[in-house]
């Protein structure tokens, strides 16, 4: 959890209050929560951005934080990323994998069943996996099209067969898209689901109310009796909910002013530092950046400190040219990193052909919110070193059809991957059509292909970082900075956590928390 | 004066007709179109070309207009391109809540406006009048955005009083919907009041300053009576034209203060859609906007040529 939290908080207590404050501090203060045991009852209050009037419960179309956030209240998943990211069982209660990793046995949980009665069975989960495959429109179609088929074993167990060994097959499945519904289930807008709530009441992009329910599986989870979501897609407004005590958390918090919310003494900021990072691509096939010493130039031609301080306010950590976070167990760890050197930009600048190294940077806060402000950071620290930016301001409107992968030089993120194998296959491989630097490198693919198939940790973790060197070198994003998600909870909720992959504790909030008495 | 009236209709609907036209060549123009906004980035030129026929958007834009505006006459404003629901569906019962917070806060700022502006005209140069015209013109130079934060930070955060969200739903009780709809309304009135306090009192003192008024006082009769029964009703177009302005302003000018507020009424309604790229809800949102505007315009010169006792009466020739 924070650790600004509780520093300023306490110097400012100590001022405001003396020393009887700082006492309540350490009474109420995060290491002894965890010890609590969880409580009944209360309606927990979530004030989430990111929903629309047009929003329902497909599972399919999942994508943005309140839809997420209410379907895991009403369905679970197959496998669940925990806040260590690590693969837990979910409605998959074990797994294991035949020699190569090409096939697997999955053993489906026993006694659950659905909110209108129905016991859980491998006809749903096959049904609910079969929505994403085929000639569907799911989000998550690409993620189960290396899968092959879908045997039904038994009435509690499945095999999956792949087209090539996956060792992270478990860690595909957690996806947020692949919740289980009963077998035929189509009526979207009324969600039927194994989860720990029921929808009571839901105006799509507005708010929803949802109640416990009372069978629930997970042991320790649903403490609540009730959950309202409120939809606030404005951070002032949202702010301003959570100061005035009519939410109990809130997402997305402001870089800007989340030091000054941190300060206050009912709340709690969340830093979940995981995969979501910041890229200026540079396209490898379109002039200059087809020529590796022109990416190098603009890859040693940024401040990365100084732009983690502006855009982010610090929260965040320092990426070194690749984007597997430091939460993953495969991040190169001895990879040295990268810095702020006008002199080695210079040279590769020259070396391309360059003096200076005149590029156009396509800006737009769509690429995230203080993108425009983070290419002025950038311009005024490459023009010291050799490389002369001009700045190209985008409407955000269009900027992922218009600028995205169409311009030379651009700004962009990536959320996280919950395993370094999907976030290289997806945005560097060369084959994939989001690789969008358009780099091209044989032995890359070829390595990210046979560590996909490896069961052995160990050589995994080698070629893991073979990669990301390459990636380093060669590659055409410059990854500036990983940032941090936001959340900010007032103390009165219980059992929070940071979680390595989404904020809102991997959008699984609701289920986890109790409420102080 | 009939003929007058009919003439000031007959603009009107022009001015509607022509807001149409604007309505459907500004969306046509924005950036990106909704088949690639839907698709995003899985989108295939072949998945793209199937979608826009589908939505129709292959066919030429002037028939896409005429189709359009033939559907907005005879009450059917299309289906939201991302959800396939009717847009009426989704936009009347927002429509509801917008006029409803207007009418909260049109109740209590229109005779509280007037009457304080009558009030101050009656003790002109006294504290009262300049106390009255200073808050006024604060209120007026503070953009609604800031004030609404202002009051949110007094009202809310640091005392509790009342809550921040106008987090309303359907069948929640009366009791919680004022709660819940105070602040908005606080801000609607603070911005409305000043122009109509303002008007009003300029309108009564420049009446005042009429002989007939004179007249009225070498009658002998009181201040409060000749203000009351010689001034005001002579001043009545020109505030009637002012109050019909700022319930124009009430119900178009409520985007910013819905966002505050996270009230969910059209403005945020409008919001919503043009990110989502959705065209039938936002040409209808800015048609119902539009026509809240030209009409409510329509009505206060309406009422001005009825109000206007030359008009009226009309005697032949003016001199």
């Amino acid at each position: 959890m924070t650790k600004l939290h509780d520093m300023s908080g306490i110097s400012r207590r100590g001022l405001l209050a003396g020393a009887a404050g700082m006492g309540l501090v350490g009474l109420s203060g995060l290491p002894l929560r965890a010890q609590e045991a969880p409580r009944k009852g209360g309606t927990l209050k979530l004030g989430i951005s990111g929903g629309s009037t047009t929003d329902d419960f497909d599972i399919r179309k999942l994508a943005d934080w309140v839809p997420v956030n209410q379907a895991y209240m009403v369905m679970n998943g197959l496998v669940e990323i925990d806040s260590d990211n690590i693969a837990q069982p979910e409605l998959f209660s074990a797994w294991d994998a035949e020699e190569g990793a090409a096939a697997w046995v999955f053993d489906i949980r026993q006694g659950v069943t659905f909110h209108n009665g129905k016991s859980l069975t491998a006809d749903d989960v096959i049904y609910s996996l079969n929505l994403h495959r085929g000639e569907s429109s799911s989000a998550a179609r690409s993620i189960l099209a290396p899968i092959t088929g879908i045997e039904k074993l038994s009435d509690l167990q499945i095999r999956i067969t792949l087209e090539s060994g996956n060792a992270d097959l478990p860690y595909l499945l957690s996806d947020y898209h692949l919740l289980v519904v009963p077998e035929g289930f189509d009526d979207w807008s009324n969600p039927v689901g194994t989860g720990p709530f029921i929808p009571e009441r839901v105006e799509p992009g507005v708010r929803g109310r949802f109640v416990r329910n009372e069978s629930y599986w997970k042991p320790g989870c649903a403490n609540v009796d009730a959950v309202e979501v409120v939809v606030i897609n404005d951070v002032t407004a949202r702010t301003n909910a959570l100061m005035s005590g009519q939410v109990h958390a809130i997402n997305a918090v402001d870089f800007k002013t989340v030091t000054l919310l941190g300060r206050n003494p009912k709340l709690e900021i969340v830093r979940s530092a995981g995969g979501q990072h910041f890229t200026f691509l540079m396209d490898c096939t379109k002039a200059p950046f087809t020529d590796v010493n022109a990416r190098l130039a603009i890859k040693y031609a940024v401040d990365r400190e100084q732009l983690l301080k502006t855009a982010l306010n610090g929260f965040g950590q320092l990426g070194n040219d690749h984007p597997i976070p430091q939460t993953d167990r495969f991040y190169n760890s001895e990879l040295a990193q990268r810095a702020y050197d006008p002199e080695k930009a210079t040279f590769h600048a020259k070396k391309a052909g360059f003096d200076p190294l005149a590029v156009t940077l396509s800006a737009s806060d769509a690429a995230f919110s203080g993108a425009v402000d983070a290419a002025a950071v950038f311009r005024t620290a490459a023009s010291g070193a050799g490389v002369d930016v001009t700045i190209k301001r985008e409407p955000a409107d269009g900027y992922w059809s218009d600028v995205w992968m169409q311009v030379p030089f651009c700004m962009s993120y990536w959320g996280g991957r919950p395993t370094a194998d999907q976030m290289l296959s997806i945005a560097y491989e060369s084959t994939s059509s989001y690789n969008d630097t358009r780099w091209s490198n044989e032995r890359f693919d070829a390595l990210l292909k046979e560590a996909r198939a490896l069961l052995d940790e160990e050589k995994r973790r080698e070629i893991y970082w073979e990669c990301q060197a390459l990636i380093h070198e060669d590659g055409g994003a410059m990854i500036p900075m990983f940032g941090d998600y936001l959340d900010a909870v007032s103390k009165d909720v219980k059992g929070v956590k940071p979680h390595a992959m989404f904020n809102l504790m991997g959008a699984r909030m609701a289920e986890k928390v109790w409420l102080d008495a | 004066m009939v003929s007058l009236i009919a003439k000031r209709a007959g603009l009107g609907l022009l001015t509607l007709w022509l807001v149409s036209v604007l309505v459907f060549a500004g969306t046509e123009i924005l950036p990106g179109d909704v088949a690639g906004a839907i698709l995003g980035q899985s989108a295939t030129p072949e998945s793209l070309a199937a979608l826009r026929s589908e939505l129709g958007l292959d066919v030429p834009a002037l028939q896409r207009y005429f189709d359009w505006l033939g559907g907005i006459l005879t009450g059917d404003m299309g289906r939201s391109m991302a959800s396939g629901q009717p847009v009426s569906d989704l936009l009347w019962p927002r429509f509801r809540n917008t006029m409803a917070l207007a009418a909260y806060a049109g109740v209590i700022a229109v005779p509280l406006a007037v009457g304080l502006g009558i009030l101050a005209a009656a003790k002109r140069g006294t504290i009262f009048d300049r106390a009255a015209n200073i808050a006024a013109l604060a209120f007026v130079s503070l953009p609604e955005y800031f004030l609404g934060l202002l009051l949110v930070l007094w009202l809310s955060v640091k005392t509790g009083w009342l809550p921040s969200l106008a987090d309303t739903y359907e069948g929640m009780g009366l009791t919680a919907w004022f709660t819940a709809t105070t602040l908005p309304m606080l801000v609607l009135v603070m911005v409305t009041m000043a122009q109509i306090l303002r008007m009003t009192r300029t309108t009564v003192l420049g009446v005042m300053d009429q002989p007939y008024i004179e007249t009225a006082f070498l009658k002998g009769l009181k201040n409060g009576r000749v203000v009351m029964r010689h001034a005001a009703p002579n001043a009545a177009a020109p505030i009637v034209n002012v109050v019909s302005f700022n319930i124009a302003y009430l119900i178009t000018g409520v985007v910013l203060v819905e966002a505050v507020f996270n009230y969910n009424g059209l403005g945020r309604f409008m919001v919503d859609a043009v990110s989502k790229r959705d065209l039938p809800m936002v040409q209808a949102a800015a048609m119902i906007f539009g026509a809240a505007y030209v009409i409510l315009n329509m009505i206060a010169d309406i009422a001005a040529i009825a109000l206007n006792p030359r008009l009226r009466h009309p005697r032949g020739k003016e001199a």
